[in-house]
């Protein structure tokens, strides 16, 4: 079953027999796990493509862009402006179902690998990748200059949490690639998907996805668990510990 | 060295937050205050959610005034009895704050009302005690004799029903003036997200004529009694509450309270008293600043839950 759904799959990705590309991707680590001295790291991500007639396209230029999508979440973005002499939250748009994470990697300027609309069609870059905003009752992305949509992507770039980087992927051989995906400290815990997309000549040519999970693990995990498993116990034990810092503090320290 | 805070999910230094602990710790113990309105927005500043910040303040606060209760119990500096009876007006205040705090979120302008409520509240209390002891100090000065209890200048209140003898405190004052005080102290402390010892301290000085001495005592056992009862609250409606950062702020708060408590009992009332009031109009002075001043950054991004 899983065969036949599986090569239904590469059918679906084989419309254009001519165009396609094999293309294969693998994470060094499928699952990260955040213990209490995780400070950010770099994922690398190696890849190989097998050109599907290997004649034609020998002599073939490949670019590879890497799309790395977090957990979605929502975020409101507030404006403020100055009312009555003080500084006051007077506008805001919320972004619903955004990525909390997202990374655009590549091995060069992305305009000099597709030209603009093919660029804009597969979301390609931080500015044509698609950021839902809710205005008034309805929900759509708006023009990429919109003052919303740029003070999002750059407070979320200032902490690490949206990156665009044109060199982080390599060609160690010609049809063999890596990629260096950096995760900040803050990384947002949860499932990642990663769309690897393959050009030539400014078309794609290829296409591969992936997942990551980025989870709590060891001691942190069983605090989370805790906290969100059993508040109320929780409560008390954090309570109990306050109360039992307090209490040895002022006998250790008693000096009267 | 680095440690990851499992809820607030960001790693932070082990040695900043524990040097954040033992300097609030520090006032907190001299002052008798919680140190909240200085710890939450220090948290903040350093990079952690405000929920995260607010309930996990709490259980930081509750761990410094205990160790300060026990150590002022011990020179018998604490009236129980008017702690309790504060307590009382005090969740009823907590109750009510709680109710306007969700009304107001609804209206999405409670950052604003926060804001102006500690620029006017620290500004004010914070102005009025500056005066209030700077006066006294020029007076011992002058070398006239200090004003302590006068015993003809009695307050309306002092007037009212249901008097009650705090034989610690060395007042016999009518408990309602006290539930009032308590109920303001829980309200503003709902509101704020502050344990409001700044607030109890001054207000048992100037209004119920408590002595210097036994003040600082009595206010931690309230703070005391608050501020667990908001963490346990905190852990069990918003699961905010980051036990790993609270234990750091904790051991650093508790060895700082009690060296605060040791210092705060050397000085002079006046000396402390004019302190606490330039300390809190500072923070109010910064709150106004930050109100004022052009920000830097005129957008902010704030996460409103997993979408759908």
């Amino acid at each position: 079953m899983k065969w036949v759904l599986g090569s239904l799959i590469l059918a679906i990705g084989l419309v254009n027999p001519a165009k396609a590309e094999r293309l294969v991707a693998s994470l060094s680590n499928h699952r990260v796990a955040i213990t209490s001295n995780f400070v950010g790291e770099d994922l690398v991500l190696f890849g190989a493509i097998e050109p599907e007639a290997a004649t034609e396209h020998a002599e073939k230029y490949y670019n590879v862009v890497v799309t790395v999508i977090g957990p979605r979440q929502t975020f409101r973005t507030r404006r403020k402006a100055r009312v009555l002499g003080i500084w006051v939250n007077v506008d805001s748009r919320e972004f619903v179902r955004v990525p909390s994470y997202l990374a655009v990697l590549s091995n060069r300027p992305f305009n000099s690998i597709a030209d603009t609309d093919t660029l804009r069609n597969q979301q390609i870059g931080l500015d044509n990748f698609l950021l839902t905003q809710r205005v008034g009752p309805d929900i759509g992305d708006t023009v990429r200059d919109d003052p919303f949509r740029v003070a999002f992507v750059e407070l979320a770039a200032e902490a690490g949490l949206y990156t665009e980087n044109i060199d982080a992927v390599t060609f160690l051989t010609p049809t063999v690639f890596r990629a260096a995906i950096p995760l900040p400290a803050r990384v947002p815990i949860g499932d990642y998907d990663i769309d690897v997309k393959l050009f030539a000549n400014g078309e794609q040519v290829g296409r591969t996805t992936t997942t990551l999970e980025i989870i709590k693990a060891g001691f942190e995990q069983y605090v989370a668990q805790a906290a969100r498993n059993y508040g109320l116990l929780y409560g008390l034990a954090t309570v109990a510990l306050a109360l039992l810092t307090g209490w040895f503090a002022s006998v250790v320290l008693r000096r009267d | 060295l680095q440690i990851y805070l499992p809820i607030a999910d960001l790693p932070l230094n082990i040695f900043v937050l524990l040097g954040m602990g033992l300097a609030v710790g520090f006032i907190s113990g001299m002052f008798g205050i919680g140190g909240g309105f200085l710890m939450t927005p220090l948290l903040i500043f350093v990079g952690v959610p405000p929920a995260v910040s607010v309930a996990s303040v709490a259980s930081h606060i509750a761990a410094s005034s205990f160790s300060g209760a026990i150590s002022y119990w011990r020179k018998r500096a604490l009236d129980v009895a008017l702690g309790l009876m504060l307590l009382g007006g005090g969740i009823v205040g907590t109750a009510v704050g709680v109710w306007l705090f969700t009304k107001l979120r609804a209206l999405d302008q409670l950052d604003l009302v926060i804001g102006l409520s500690y620029v006017t509240l620290l500004s004010i209390v914070g102005g009025l005690m500056v005066y209030e002891a700077a006066r006294a100090i020029m007076r011992e000065r002058r070398g006239m004799p200090p004003i302590i209890r006068r015993p003809g200048s009695h307050a309306w209140f002092h007037g009212l029903p249901f008097k009650i003898r705090f034989k610690r405190s060395k007042i016999y004052v009518s408990a309602i003036p006290v539930w009032a005080i308590g109920f303001i102290i829980g309200f503003i402390g709902a509101i704020m997200g502050i344990g409001g010892g700044f607030l109890l301290v001054p207000m048992l000085i100037y209004l119920l004529r408590v002595p210097t001495a036994t003040v600082i005592g009595t206010s931690m056992v309230l703070t005391l009694v608050t501020m667990a009862s908001a963490t346990v609250m905190h852990a069990a409606t918003n699961h905010q509450v980051d036990a790993v950062l609270s234990f750091i702020l904790m051991v650093g708060g508790v060895i700082g309270a009690t060296f605060g408590a040791r210092t705060g009992q050397r000085m002079r009332s006046e000396r402390l008293r004019l302190l606490l009031g330039l300390l809190v109009l500072a923070v109010g002075l910064r709150f106004a600043y930050s109100l004022v001043v052009e920000p830097e950054v005129l957008f902010s991004i704030r996460a409103v839950g997993r979408g759908l």
